[in-house]
């Protein structure tokens, strides 16, 4: 019987329904598609760092994962193949080309691809010209770019010459001279990747590595290690923008919430003083206002969740490359925990209000 | 004091506090009422007839006085005390219906039953009731598509649904037209013959007042007459 004088109230006023659920969504979508971006841009680094196949990771002193600009003679990699169990070691030089997180890769390629087994080309060759730029599947399809498009980076009209299967590295890709050259970081690169005899090694060489005063200044990361550096609590003012987000949400909850049960409980006093002449305690009056509002934040979530997606779809066909969002179901329970918290909050109040109010007033009202 | 009375009042008083005014609307009033009576209650505007029956029902509490009704005395009790009072014991039927207007006229009776805590079928005596109000046909319809007439009987039916022991009803043929308050009025007088209701009824008009077995008057917060 509270489900349905709750539902009824809430079909009487569908405008105002569907408005305040649609306003409780939105705080939802931002920290879901916050979240899912967070996620995405780790995990697509991870994956592709991952692929390169490499035991060791040799970044320049005082680094942190998000500086990946260059800094470190590139001649470490030949020293780094003097030691023992070392096959190979190969410098890769980062560049910011696009916005805040689009990094293009210098690399020696024909070292590279015996450390990773190659980049596999969809279409196209490797570099020929010093004009040549490769780029993966997903940037190709978000800047629509073919072999023998041009492409502008780092203030310069670049050919494309190859497009390869993502997942490898980077979405873009130069020589690594060229890159050298026109980020002025000559003979320098950001990081070496190491692949050693036997990935069993990989311990006892780090060891060796720190052990050693010369080579105990680089940060030095077993492939795991590095790969566990990539958390959301990894990047420095991530989780504090994801509280400012969520009280966002949960301001947002709590005014829409107040505002919308607050007018519905000023329209219903009549009501109200008759489910109290007919015997409801103050107990049951807030009862069915906090009811609604829980129904407005799960309807409010479980839209967010699906405006969310909408999202997700949105970015993918528009921006594979630059932006990875994926989906992470688990925040849709906290998403809901948020939003509940806000809602119920800002329900309180009227429903109070509404418990409190005298009925012989509400019953006199005309 | 007679015991034999389902309502006893001696020397009521309510002061209603507007800001920094006591304005009195109840100064004093006597009343007893055995169960089974159909008492109408006649009296000016502002004379305190419907504060009467709102602290009758446990709408509000009376200032100062004894109030028993049912077995219980009102004077001292809780807020909660009141809610019980009205959940089973003083069922109101009012001038402007006052049925709740998102729900069926089925479902407003269903609430009252919910909110006594009494399972959700009535009995068969309720069918009956029912038949006596005429409205069967009309129980999945809301409120707004309702008559006046046909409003004030799921009213009714509502007031009764509970099995009160007191039914109250403010002025409830005051929004309707002839032919439907005698029709009103005969349900409650009907009512009262063959279930035996308990029924307190307040009127403008004395044609209404007739169908009572008592009139009472009010003027100025008191009983004047008919006691
Ligand atoms: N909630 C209230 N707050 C303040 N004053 C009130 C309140 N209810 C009633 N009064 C005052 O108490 C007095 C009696 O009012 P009441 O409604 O009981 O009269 P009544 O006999 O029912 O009149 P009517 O025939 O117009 O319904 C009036 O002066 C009224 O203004
Ligand atoms: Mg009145």
């Amino acid at each position: 019987m509270t489900a349905k004088i709750v539902l009824e109230n809430l079909k009487h006023k569908p405008m105002r329904s569907l408005l305040s659920i649609l306003l409780v969504g939105v705080p939802v979508t931002l920290i879901l598609c916050l979240v899912g971006l967070s996620h995405g841009m780790l995990e697509d680094t991870q994956r592709r760092t991952r692929a390169i196949g490499a035991d060791i990771i040799v970044r320049p002193p005082g680094s942190n994962l998000l500086s990946t600009g260059g800094a470190m003679p590139a001649a470490i990699a030949g020293a780094l193949e003097k030691r023992p169990h070392v096959k190979m070691a190969v410098g890769v030089l980062n560049a910011l080309v696009q916005g805040v997180d689009l990094y293009a890769a210098g690399i020696d390629l024909a070292r590279f691809n015996r450390i990773s087994g190659g980049f596999k080309l969809q279409s196209g060759a490797s570099f020929q010209q010093p004009d040549d730029v490769m780029i993966d599947e997903y940037y190709a399809s978000e800047k629509k770019a073919r072999v023998g498009s041009y492409l502008n980076f780092l203030n310069r009209q670049w050919r494309v010459c190859g497009i390869y299967r993502g997942g490898m590295l980077s979405h873009i890709v130069f020589p690594l001279r060229v890159l050298q050259d026109v980020t002025e970081h000559a003979n320098q690169v950001s990081q070496v990747y190491v692949k050693l005899d036997d990935p069993a090694n990989t311990d006892a060489v780090i060891h060796s590595l720190k052990s050693d005063p010369g080579w105990g200044v680089y940060k030095l990361y077993s492939m795991d290690d590095f790969m566990a550096l990539f958390s959301t609590n990894n990047i420095p003012g991530l989780r504090e923008f994801v509280w400012v987000i969520v009280s966002i949400g949960v301001v947002i909850g709590f005014a829409v919430t107040c505002l919308s049960m607050y007018m519905a409980v000023l329209q219903r006093t009549r009501e109200i003083g008759i489910l109290k002449s007919l015997g409801a305690s103050n107990a049951f009056v807030l009862r069915i206002v906090l009811a609604e509002a829980f129904i407005m934040g799960v309807g409010g979530t479980a839209l967010g969740v699906v405006m969310s997606f909408g999202a997700w779809w949105l970015i993918r066909t528009l921006l594979p490359a630059s932006i990875p969002m994926v989906i992470v179901p688990i925040w849709w329970l906290y998403a809901l925990g948020i939003t509940l918290v806000g809602t119920l909050l800002g329900a309180l109040y009227p429903g109070l209000a509404a418990a409190r109010h005298d009925p012989i007033e509400a019953l006199a009202y005309e | 004091m007679n015991n034999g009375h389902i309502i006893q009042i001696r020397d009521l008083r309510k002061v209603y506090r507007l800001g920094k005014v006591d304005v009195p609307a109840l100064r004093g009033v006597d009343l007893s009422v055995p169960p089974g009576e159909f008492l109408a209650i006649v009296g000016p505007s502002g004379s305190g007839k419907s504060t009467l029956f709102h602290i009758i029902g446990g709408l509000t509490p009376p200032t100062s006085g004894t109030v028993r009704v049912a077995g219980q005395e009102l004077p001292g009790m809780t807020g909660a005390g009141r809610t019980n009072l009205r959940k089973r014991t003083v069922a109101f039927v009012f001038q402007k219906f006052n049925l709740l207007p998102n729900l069926t006229a089925r479902d407003n009776i269903a609430v009252a039953r919910y909110l006594a805590g009494m399972d959700s079928k009535p009995g068969p005596e309720f069918e009956e009731i029912l038949r006596l109000l005429g409205i069967a046909s009309r129980l999945d319809h809301k409120p707004s598509a309702l008559s006046g007439g046909e409003q004030q009987r799921v009213a009714i039916a509502r007031a009764l649904v509970r099995n009160p022991a007191i039914l109250l009803a403010d002025e409830p043929t005051g929004n309707l037209d002839t032919e439907n308050s005698k029709a009103v009025l005969e349900i409650l007088r009907d009512l009262n013959e063959r279930l035996g209701q308990t029924i307190l009824m307040i009127t403008h008009n004395p044609e209404a007042a007739a169908y009572g077995h008592r009139t009472v008057h009010m003027r100025d917060g008191r009983i004047v007459e008919g006691m």
